[in-house]
């Protein structure tokens, strides 16, 4: 049985794609709306529009990759898919950020976890920014419609081993768990949706809403670096682009510039604030970029003495808000738990030490398990994440230091983890730290995870999510961008992704990306036309 | 403990072998054709990745003959691919770090590196490993943390490495 390529299928059948790596020439495109960003904001805002009746062009900076190209390797995926080699550090390079960079963006690449927008999440955004019209009852309909649309639902499929243990552990020491919901379809639960989902199972927007909207007449310009915003009169006139190197680290001189009525933003919480901040944005409250977040995210491994093939099966099924629901939201940081794929090269990258500690770990890497703390970063005035700044070349840099506030949750996380691992039967386990030698009880881990050293490097921090820098609020005081997405000093851009943000989630984001691009795109839609919205499903 | 001025001092140097580094980095990229960073690693870079790798991968290289040399050629080819595939920003920055490493005054000085990279043994770069990776300054550990990631990734990344941590490989597609 062959397995159906949409994307090679869909240029067969005539779609307007343009491949920017190939231009031997500046070019200039005209649209009613000019989407930059194919991720799940950008895919989501394509469809809508598309379907509105608007001319869309969406513009990517990464390639065009499709399931005859996912080949399930690390050494291919990598490179191709990811920001910067899925390598992409903070500026103290304390922290490394996983984040797509392809034809959609993160959703080609990301584990399908979906959770709607937390409940506390909401009630703190309204209380503390005003954003009373994002209520639950308010977000409900989009995120029915985005489920419908995704196929998001609980997994009834056993877990893998992996997400087994922390069942397991959570149901031996009282720790309330849950299953979690996917956006998945005939899922063949392989285990490697972090490489680019093979079989097409994964709803991402690569095949769902930016096939619709390129079979409905929409544009896709890949290979393009959107590089500035043209703008006049308080408006944006142009969207300027740098067509890039096939391989897509180096610029070629062409430019591609694309004439529009309106803009929306979908780059992403660390290409949006960048674009903006080079295209010179009004932003007279000096917002722009700040209070950009992420999850911080703990790692520790436990030896399991029996086999976890963490490797196989749907990466992320089980997760755990027990950390999360049993602090006060403005408290100390909470923290939620799931576990990560493991694969040779991510696991062995993120693994401490080097030499025959190092390769002793690797030897059980097919009965380890692994565990995160993804740490909810945003709810307290000592929590206020990172700022995007930009490089010399033009290119976004992420700059956010751990706060101690921070590390206070990393040092919880860590003994969180541990003991729910000895609970799960672990032999032995090791906190992600230079300094952690592995823990043979829980008592010796307690000992020993006090006397780690909370200090950028030698405690390995990750994050595969990001958000804000372009936040939304009631009051332009605090956010750059209304509750509809519209930055406030231009009257013709909307924003359309995680940066709207004004804290993390305290969730994996996807679906509340989904869900605020569909209110926006929609809203947009009916001001463009003057007609009602499309469904989007 | 270091006093103040030494930390200052140390500082210093590393600010001014950088820089220097950073010269003869500069004046290497000047030579490339067209202006581009070159694809691959230069000699000097080889060599140092090829003496990183017995240390990073003690264990797990072959102990010896030709299947090792083989399995360190690899390995640098792929760093060297890897390196290729980081942003231009993270290229310069390792650019530099390479320069700084291939500079025998820095070697010595920040890497405590008494031998050059060809003759430097196992242990000795282990040595320096250590230092770094426990370093007061944060640049510091932060170079060991790119060395790991580089030449553990390159490694892990080779289907040749699967078979000896039991990971199978990616299932068969139809």
């Amino acid at each position: 049985m062959t397995i159906r390529d949409p994307i090679l299928e869909g240029i067969g059948a005539g779609w307007q794609v343009i491949d920017a790596s190939k231009l031997e020439a500046d070019r200039e495109l005209e649209a009613d709306v000019a989407i930059v960003g194919s991720g799940a904001g950008g895919g989501i805002a394509a469809e809508i529009l598309t379907k509105a009746g608007l001319k869309v062009v969406v513009v990517e900076e990464g390639p065009l990759k499709s399931s005859t190209d996912f080949r399930m390797r690390e050494s291919d995926a990598y490179p191709q898919l990811y920001q910067e080699s899925a390598a992409r550090k903070t500026k103290d390079k304390a922290i490394n950020v996983l984040q797509g960079r392809c034809v959609g963006g993160s959703t080609t690449v990301n584990w399908t976890s979906s959770f709607r927008t937390p409940p506390t999440t909401l009630a703190h955004w309204q209380r503390e920014y005003g954003l009373k019209e994002l209520s639950v009852e308010a977000l409900a309909p989009w995120f029915d419609a985005v489920e419908r649309r995704l196929n998001i639902r609980y997994w009834d499929v056993s877990p893998n081993e992996n997400n087994a243990l922390l069942r397991q552990a959570g149901w031996t020491l009282g720790v309330p768990v849950a299953p979690m919901r996917r956006n998945v379809k005939g899922c063949w639960n392989l285990g490697y949706c972090g490489m680019g989902c093979p079989t097409n199972a994964k709803q991402s927007m690569l095949v769902t809403t930016l096939p619709a909207a390129l079979a409905g007449g929409a544009t896709l310009v890949h290979h393009l670096r959107a590089e500035r915003l043209a703008l006049r009169g308080g408006r944006a006139e142009a969207l300027e682009g740098t067509a890039m190197q096939a391989a897509g680290i180096q610029p070629l001189p062409y430019r591609l510039r694309i004439r529009a009525r309106h803009f929306v933003l979908a780059a992403g919480a660390i290409g949006t604030p960048a674009l903006l901040l080079r295209s010179h944005a009004p932003d007279p409250q000096r917002l722009l970029g700040r209070r950009t977040f992420l999850h911080p995210t703990t790692v520790a491994a436990a030896l399991m003495g029996h086999a976890v093939k963490g490797y196989a099966g749907a990466p992320q099924a089980i997760y755990s808000d027990h950390f999360l629901d049993s602090v006060p939201v403005g408290g100390p940081i909470g923290y939620k738990l799931e576990v990560p794929p493991i694969h040779p090269v991510l696991f062995a990258t993120t693994l401490h030490g080097y030499g025959e500690m190092h390769r002793n770990l690797m030897a059980e890497f097919a009965n380890t398990h692994a565990m995160l703390a993804l740490l909810r970063d945003g709810f307290h005035p000592d929590s206020p994440g990172g700022s995007v700044q930009l490089r010399d070349d033009g290119t976004p840099l992420l700059d956010y230091p751990i706060t101690d506030f921070v590390w206070d949750g990393v040092r919880r996380s860590w003994l969180t983890m541990a003991e729910l691992q000895f609970a799960a039967g672990a032999r032995r386990v090791y906190i992600v730290h230079e300094q952690c030698g592995g823990y043979a009880s829980l008592a010796a881990a307690k000992a020993g995870i006090a006397q780690l050293p909370l200090q950028p490097q030698l405690a390995r921090v990750v994050s595969a999510h990001v958000m804000g820098g372009c936040g939304m609020a009631a009051d332009e005081k605090q956010g750059v961008a209304d509750v509809w997405g519209r930055y406030r000093q231009l009257g013709n851009v909307t924003v359309c992704d995680g940066s709207l943000f004004p804290t993390s989630i305290g969730a994996n984001p996807q679906q509340s990306v989904y869900g605020l691009a569909a209110r926006n795109a929609s809203r947009l839609a009916e001001e463009l036309t003057a007609r009602p919205a499309p469904a989007l499903a | 403990m270091p006093t103040r001025r030494q930390f200052i001092k140390a500082g210093l140097l590393g600010g001014a072998a950088l820089a220097a580094a950073g010269l003869f980095w500069s004046r290497g990229l000047k030579e490339a054709p067209g202006g581009a960073v070159p694809p691959g690693l230069t000699l000097s870079q080889r060599s140092i990745v090829a003496a990183l790798a017995p240390a990073i991968l003690a264990g797990a290289l072959p102990a010896s003959g030709e299947a090792r040399s083989l399995a360190i050629a690899r390995t640098v080819d792929g760093v060297g691919v890897a390196i290729a595939g980081l942003s231009a920003a993270a290229q310069k920055e390792l650019g530099e770090l390479f320069a700084l490493l291939g500079f025998a005054p820095a070697r010595v000085l920040l890497a405590r590196l008494w031998p050059d990279w060809e003759a430097a043994t196992p242990a000795q770069v282990a040595a320096f490993l250590q230092g770094w990776r426990f370093s007061r300054f944060a640049l510091l550990r932060s170079a060991y943390a790119g060395l790991h990631d580089l030449v553990l990734g390159a490694w892990y990344g080779n289907p040749d490495a699967w078979e000896a941590i039991g990971y199978p490989g990616p299932p068969e597609m139809p």
